[in-house]
């Protein structure tokens, strides 16, 4: 590893064929980031060793004159450790700009050897905390699309540099990219141009509907939340609110004339409250239905889909048609009953740090369709070969299902055989409940096995989920990631795997399926996925 | 191997002889600590001697002894022109196939004990959630060097 200079050459001069070159000779020379580095980086650490060192001080108060000596020792070696590790790593971190890749190694004792394709860099952003700001440095993050933490970055470069390398990775990327996306680009503009003038409203909300979603969102988290405000706040109350006698005091009042209307007043005191609970439950969520989905509209335009919603915080979202990967309609049991579903879609692009986008989260079967077709993601034509789980996955779902319900309920009976008390005879209660779940959840197998199924047609792969709240998964053949066939100890045991598929923004799988139709599933999607490249997904 | 050469035609090929020597230092190095636990528990409570150290010992002897020969033996991977097949797991056996047309970026990891033995991991980066790295340890340094450059160029021809 040599340190070289600023104007070392970085691009090989053009080679006709890719295929022929030897990629070491063809890479640029190593490089290391600027040598400031590691001051920015000893120092971003500082503000996490002060609390531990105030901690320190603190111990140390009372240790007469050794206290401060020792203290100040320990600090300097900190420091002095600190330092010298960030030294090495950057001593240790070095990247080359080379002929189809950028290629980090990074590593003190565990080195790591990275290497980036530029066809697969979505894009190249500059990030400038607060402390490189002040040296005018500036990190540099290579956006893949596998996100989260795997996305490469580069820290630190000077702000020049930085500008530089996402020039000219941008050039090379385009490069590589070649005439293809160029043609495509311009098709996309001529659509785009055609298109402009018929932006369609594909679904949209009115109050009207807003409202019966509303209904159907009832939600109890107000009353938790004011719950638990109360307990987080309780100090600024002017009494203790979970004191019985206190409130027994307060309600000394009403409370007498409610205890002299009788059993008949009691019981239409707690129908008053479970009303009342009613009625904030839906109130509840018809405002926050309200506040979030107000004038819903989706279009399709130019672009894709432009979803804009809210009646405080309004979003205006473009999901690009090529970026969704999957759809996914859901429901509810209830909503289910009155034709209710939801449509999300799957995609790439993360925004507001959700993957999927729901695109229609209140509607009616017919309305979906149009939408489904749009994205390029159709209702199963007829005649699909339709499969279902082994029965082996269902019994073994529910015996254990049924067992862990079934444990509990023993449970609860021994317990209450034990405390023998009949203050303690609503045990009873819970075990007969436990009971009533075991033979639910091994029952709901049963018709899990009947309904629950997956077909393959020539570009997707549809899978039926759910026996009360009836969903539906649609993943498309092409764009997927990869194929995981994953068997554990009891599939071994009863013959069945799971068939797990890579699905950038959301997750695919077919649990308890044979293990000769996870074979030939593979088979064909592989067969599929391998015709096109992800760079063709993407764009 | 059954019907698992159905997917891939080509029969699996096993990593490097030194991976199950790494493996068990590697074992031996989670060992320690746990034996340290089992020992401690034994000095702290008053069963009779070695009624907690002795089993935790056997125990891990074995794994140490028999695991790493028994895991080195499942594992197998296979690279075709378009895509790579990594087979892992004794109880949870695991069969992943990545088309390199998916892969977005591709590492070479090498730990200390797998530098000393000369070996490195080959990790393959989908966009996916599910199995978003697929990685292939136990490759002898210079093999994962070559696949890497082997899958890179793949994905340089296939976008052009």
């Amino acid at each position: 590893m040599t340190e070289n200079p600023a104007n070392a050459p970085i691009r090989p001069p053009e080679q006709p064929e890719a295929g022929e070159l030897e990629a070491e000779a063809a890479d640029g020379l190593p490089r290391r980031t600027d040598p400031r580095t590691f001051i920015v980086q000893a120092l971003q650490t500082l503000p996490n060793m002060a609390l531990p060192f105030a901690a320190l001080a603190f111990t140390f108060r009372d240790n007469g004159r050794f206290a401060l000596p020792v203290l100040l020792g320990l600090v300097a070696l900190f420091l002095l450790l600190n330092t010298v590790f960030t030294f090495l790593a950057w001593w240790r971190q070095t990247y080359r700009v080379g002929e189809s890749d950028i290629r980090l190694e990074s590593g003190v004792l565990s080195r790591a050897a990275r290497s980036v394709p530029y066809d697969r860099i979505q894009d190249v952003s500059l990030e400038q905390g607060f402390i490189p700001r002040l040296f005018g440095l500036t990190m540099v993050k290579f956006e893949t699309g596998a996100g989260g933490s795997d996305e490469i970055s580069l820290a630190y470069l000077t702000n020049e540099e930085g500008a530089r390398l996402r020039e000219l990775v941008r050039e090379l990327r385009d490069e590589a990219d070649g005439v293809p996306t160029g043609g495509a680009q311009a098709a996309d503009a001529a659509n785009a141009s055609a298109q402009d003038t018929d932006a369609t409203v594909l679904f949209a909300m009115g109050p009207r509907r807003l409202f019966v979603f509303g209904l159907f969102e009832f939600s109890l988290a107000i009353v938790a939340f004011v719950g638990a405000a109360a307990q987080q706040f309780d100090f600024l109350l002017p009494f203790d609110i979970w004191d019985v006698e206190t409130w027994q005091r307060l309600v000394a009042g009403p409370g007498e004339q409610v205890a002299q209307l009788g059993p008949v007043g009691q019981v239409l005191g707690a129908i008053a409250a479970i009303l009342t609970l009613l009625v904030l439950g839906l109130v509840t969520g018809i405002v926050r239905t309200f506040t979030r989905d107000w004038d819903f509209r989706l279009e399709r335009n130019p672009k894709g889909f432009r979803r804009r919603r809210g009646m405080f915080t309004r979003t205006d979202v473009v999901m690009p048609v090529h970026r969704v990967q999957a759809v996914r309609i859901t429901t509810g049991a209830i909503r289910h009953r009155f034709g209710w579903k939801s449509l999300k879609l799957v995609s790439l692009a993360q925004d507001a740090g959700n993957s999927s986008h729901v695109v229609a989260p209140f509607a009616k079967a017919a309305e979906l369709t149009p939408i489904l077709k749009v994205a390029g993601f159709p209702l199963p034509p007829r005649g699909l070969d339709w499969h279902r789980t082994t029965a082996s996955y269902r019994v073994v779902a529910a015996v254990l299902g049924g067992a862990f319900y079934a444990i509990l309920a023993v449970g609860a009976a021994g317990a209450a055989v034990y405390l023998g008390d009949s203050r303690y005879d609503w045990l009873w209660l819970v075990a007969l409940a436990l009971a009533a779940f075991a033979v639910f959840a091994a029952v709901r197998e049963l018709f899990l096995w009947r309904v629950e199924r997956h077909a393959l047609s020539s570009r997707h792969l549809y899978q039926r989920r759910g026996w009360l709240a009836p969903g539906f998964a649609i993943a498309d053949r092409v764009k997927l990631q990869s194929v995981d066939i994953v068997r554990g100890p009891l599939g071994r045991m009863f013959g069945y795997v799971t068939l797990h598929l890579g699905l950038a923004g959301g997750t695919f799988s077919l649990p308890g399926i044979p293990r000769s139709e996870a074979d030939r599933l593979r088979g064909e999607l592989l067969a599929s996925m391998v015709e096109t490249d992800f760079s063709r997904l993407v764009r | 191997m059954g019907p698992e050469n159905t997917v891939d035609d080509q029969p699996l090929r096993q990593g490097h002889p030194n991976h199950p020597k790494a493996m068990r230092v590697a074992t031996v190095l989670t060992a320690i600590p746990l034996l340290i636990g089992a020992l401690v528990a034994e000095y702290l409570t008053a069963f009779p001697n070695f009624i907690i150290a002795a089993p935790v010992a056997l125990i891990l002897l074995l794994v140490v002894v028999f695991l790493p020969q028994r895991r080195y033996a499942v594992r197998g991977h296979a690279m075709s022109d378009d895509r790579l097949r990594v087979v892992k797991g004794i109880m949870f056996h695991s069969d992943t196939v990545v088309p390199f047309g998916r892969v977005q970026h591709i590492d070479v990891d090498r730990g200390p004990i797998e530098r000393y033995y000369g070996l490195a991991t080959l990790q393959l980066y989908t966009a996916g959630s599910h199995g978003d790295v697929v990685s292939l340890p136990g490759l002898a340094h210079e093999d994962a060097l070559e696949m890497r450059e082997t899958i890179r160029s793949h994905i340089k021809r296939e976008s052009l």
